[in-house]
């Protein structure tokens, strides 16, 4: 077990420092983006150009270039944006952070419940016209662009709607802190939980569905039912439980990615600041070292998303932990 | 589909034998035309593209329009009456002005206007051009790339395959949206100039690179795992015995067990590459204006979404149709061609 925790540790440290230096190469090897012209602003003529790219190193070596950020960042931990001279970034990043992680949890919770519920109970009706509304529904939701769905809702709660008795409660757009108001915080997130969850519901009923149908065919799961078991206990205790090894698996990666910023357009649609529109933004003003760091930080939830996923993975099916 | 049929696919040459001199394709050809809702949905997906080609006859004969021309001191009928394009608000203090809203009238103005005057429903066909376009084009970038690569990883191994693989993974840990979203920012800001091919930042071909190179790892996974599998089958060994050269080998014994894995992901990766495209259109980084896609009619319609809600409402009801018409297609073709439901798309 100690040797698979330290091999899963290196093999994390090394992808994310091949995400690091990719996302270097795409912002500073590429052809035609100088960040020097970014910072000294549109008219500066080549003498302030070449002193900003002295002041900020831009005019050494690209692996020299990419030590002294990861240095500032790691080491220093005082790395400061390119665009609003001396801000820190990584305070930016732990603000931001906050936001992203009540956003994608909250969600989490939701389309995990609501999606092994569907999934059980299309395969339970498998065949039946209750299977084929719930695997159309999944699809629908599937199909919707997350942020056109967040319009939708926000015309309906802001507008349309926001003075009739349903959507009365619903605060203005934004985030208000855990910290500030428990309740607040619980009403500013519940559309934009809702929204976000819509996609995966159809994802995760779906994949769950299929994987079900597929143990109710396995020997084991005859054995059971030959033993005598209830069809509750064969379906919940035997074909679930091997079922949810390929959910799991799934949510890893998308729980990990959205945490580290795929979760970009509900953020944008309902006006909360997380990571995603700290990355967006910074994409937008070429502000590198925040780039850096955002990655750098989506990067650590990817792999570490993927590390905790190869040990319940282990917890779940025997086969994996005694190979 | 009845058991025998299934079974009878899955060992691949006897199938043909089984069922009278009829090949894996035709078999899963019949199966697919006795799907009904995939039928239906095929039809809707006729229809879109149709419409979407008819774009400039109904701009030029129906709509009598140019909705790529701002239109802000124009008029149009409104129930034979003459009303202008963007109307004068009334409440306030009646600065600003308001684009006119839905006529439901095909002539004039059927989905009303933008915040430039211009017609939506018109825009909205054109954009349909340029969404699919880029969904078609992506998704046919990304099989490509991804089939040359997952047969070379998967049938030369060692350490070719250790690199590919690795990068595969690399990529695939990113989150899609914002490898898209850099390689988007970086590449508008200049162009792409590769060798003798140059992209101007406003060209199509951009967005369909980028969403390309963003999902091949999404299909090169499974083909190298078909690949890695079938090189060891004894077809192969066979072609391998009677001195077949390594290039006929890909191409004639490996290649067509894989295309079926390619196939089925086929229209799955279009409808993702859709909804690709809007997000970025959405946050202005994908389909450069003028041009119009699903995408910037959306990003056009947000500021207007309280008061002309159809601007905005209008492409995503396109959006979610023919997203969900691909995806219940992708599904029956998935089902025709892989009975046993081996191949999942992730997301």
């Amino acid at each position: 077990m100690v040797w698979f925790l330290a091999r899963r540790l290196v093999s994390m440290l090394l992808v994310m420092f091949a995400i690091s230096v990719l996302t270097f190469l795409i912002f500073f090897a590429t052809p035609g983006v100088d960040p020097a012209a970014r910072i000294a602003g549109r008219n500066a003529d080549q003498q302030t150009l070449r002193a900003v790219r002295h002041d900020f190193g831009l005019d050494r070596p690209i692996p020299v270039r990419y030590v002294l950020m990861m240095k500032k960042l790691f080491v220093s931990r005082d790395l400061t944006s390119y665009v609003n001279r001396g801000a820190k970034v990584i305070p930016q990043v732990t603000q931001a952070a906050p936001v992203t992680l009540s956003l994608v949890l909250g969600a989490a919770v939701i389309w995990v419940l609501v999606s092994i519920g569907m999934g059980l109970l299309a395969a339970v009706f498998r065949g039946t016209p209750v299977d084929a509304g719930l695997m159309i529904l999944g699809l629908i939701g599937i199909s919707m662009p997350v942020f056109w769905l967040g319009e939708v809702v926000n015309l309906l709660s802001q507008s349309r709607f926001h003075h009739s008795f349903l959507f009365s409660w619903v605060p203005p757009l934004g985030y208000v802190s855990f910290t500030d108001s428990v309740v607040g915080w619980f009403k500013s997130l519940v559309l934009p939980w809702l929204t976000l969850a819509v996609l995966y519901i159809g994802i995760y009923a779906r994949v769950l569905r299929s994987a079900l149908v597929e143990a109710q065919e396995q020997d084991y799961v005859r054995t059971a039912r030959a033993k005598g078991l209830t069809e509750r206990r064969v379906l919940l205790r035997h074909a679930l439980r091997t079922s949810l090894i390929v959910f799991v698996s799934l949510f890893g990666l998308d729980f990990g990615a959205l945490v580290g910023g795929g979760a970009l357009l509900t953020e944008v649609v309902f006006g909360l600041h997380g990571v995603g529109k700290l990355t967006y933004d910074s994409l937008q003003n070429l502000d590198l070292p925040v780039i850096m760091a955002t990655v750098v930080y989506a990067a650590f939830f990817v792999v570490a998303a993927n590390a905790v996923v190869d040990l319940l993975y282990a917890w779940l099916d025997p086969r994996v932990r005694h190979a | 589909m009845t058991e025998g049929l299934a079974a009878a696919e899955v060992s691949g040459q006897v199938a043909v034998q089984l069922t009278a001199g009829a090949s894996p394709w035709v078999l899963a050809r019949r199966r697919l035309l006795r799907n009904r809702l995939a039928l239906a949905m095929a039809g809707v997906l006729v229809l879109v593209v149709a419409l979407s080609l008819a774009a400039p006859l109904y701009s030029r004969y129906v709509a009598h329009t140019d909705p790529f021309r701002s239109n802000l001191d124009g008029t149009t009928l409104v129930n034979g009456k003459e009303a202008p394009v963007m109307q004068q608000e009334t409440g306030g203090l009646g600065l600003g002005v308001t684009p006119i809203g839905p006529t439901w009238d095909l002539h004039h103005y059927f989905l009303g206007a933008d915040g430039q005057g211009r017609d939506v429903a018109a825009r909205m066909l054109y954009g349909g051009r340029n969404s699919l376009l880029i969904g078609v084009a992506s998704a046919l970038l990304t099989s490509v790339l991804a089939t040359i690569i997952g047969l070379v990883a998967g049938f030369f191994g060692g350490i070719v395959d250790g690199v590919l693989a690795r990068l595969l993974d690399v990529v695939w840990a990113f989150p899609v949206y914002l490898l898209a979203i850099s390689l988007s920012t970086v590449l508008l800001a200049r162009g792409l100039a590769i060798g003798p091919i140059k992209l101007e930042s406003g060209s199509l071909f951009l967005p369909i690179f980028i969403i390309g190179i963003v999902y091949v790892p999404y299909v090169a996974r499974p083909v190298r795992g078909e690949v890695l599998s079938l090189a060891r089958r004894e077809f192969v060994e066979a072609a391998i015995g009677y001195g077949a050269s390594t290039w006929r080998l890909l191409a004639s014994e490996i290649l067509p067990n894989v295309l079926t894995t390619v196939i089925v992901l086929f229209p799955l990766m279009v409808a993702i590459d859709i909804v690709t495209e809007s997000a970025l259109s959405f946050l202005s980084i994908g389909v450069q204006p003028p041009e119009a896609s699903w995408g910037t009619i959306i990003q056009d319609g947000q500021d207007l979404l309280y008061t002309r809600p159809a601007v905005a409402l209008a492409p995503g009801i396109a959006i979610a149709i023919t997203v969900l018409a691909l995806n219940v297609l992708g599904d029956g073709v998935r089902d025709a061609l892989d009975p046993r439901a081996k191949l999942k798309v992730v997301r």
